[in-house]
């Protein structure tokens, strides 16, 4: 009986690893092969892990099995947006499919900051009196003036 | 069993042949990231097989190491491409 869940497991898990390299290989944009390996080679990774917990069936070694499973449950999403963060920064060319780039409009390439376009609005909104003296910045506040629009 | 073990390990060798043609041809440099950071994780599944196959559970503590050092490296060469500035490969 754990003969057959261990092999259910292990196949199921091999076949998400080799599936999670198939995207990388097929996949058109640095976001959405990191979109395949991150989650996928993961599932693969903890079947493996749960493989090998129930054929040792020792405390110590399903610790440990469980200990590789949430580290790696832990460190995937991190490393995946620093890598994605750093291939924006690096200015890394997306799919020509791409419908929608949110970050473009916000985002100063130069001093990597962004603007949520939103910083004059939410003082209407808490009805507060805006004072032009108090606004922070004075050399952005045309694009912020202009984003406000576009977006309202 | 050890069929599938054998299956098990030949599709794992195969995602790693195929890993490292995207880390030899990837068109930039982050893709070359991702590729090493799959195939780190592809040897930490290959080593869990490894210590089923053979029976020796002290393979566990290599997986957790590899999994640390691949994260350090995938963090690490991550500083290093936001430190470069925009870059055109």
């Amino acid at each position: 009986m754990i003969d057959v869940l261990k092999s259910i497991l292990m196949l199921t898990g091999a076949s998400f690893m080799l599936l999670a390299v198939v995207g990388l290989l097929r996949l058109p944009d640095l976001l959405t092969r990191l979109h395949a390996t991150t989650k996928a080679a993961t599932l693969g990774v903890a079947m493996v892990m749960v493989a090998v917990a129930l054929h040792f069936a020792q405390v110590a070694v399903v610790a440990r099995a469980f200990g590789v499973i949430l580290f790696l449950l832990m460190t995937a999403p991190v490393a995946a947006h620093v890598i994605g963060r750093a291939g924006y920064f690096v200015g890394s060319r997306l799919w020509n499919g791409t419908i929608k780039d949110e970050l473009r409009p916000h985002y100063d390439p130069i001093t990597h900051e962004l603007r949520s376009g939103l910083e004059g609005d939410e003082l209407v909104e808490g009805g507060m009196v805006i004072d032009p003296a108090q606004t922070q910045t004075t050399d952005s506040s045309d694009d912020e003036e202009t984003s406000s629009q576009q977006s309202g | 069993m050890d069929i599938v073990i054998t299956i098990t390990l030949v599709m794992m060798a195969v995602s790693l042949c195929l890993a490292f043609i995207r880390l030899v041809m990837g068109p930039s440099l982050p893709d070359r990231v991702v590729a090493l950071e799959l195939l780190s994780t592809l040897i930490v599944g290959i080593i869990g097989v490894i210590a089923i196959a053979t029976d020796v559970a002290s393979f566990l503590d290599v997986t957790i190491v590899m999994a640390l050092m691949a994260f350090l490296a995938t963090i690490g060469f991550a500083r290093f491409l936001e430190r470069g500035g925009p870059r055109d490969d």
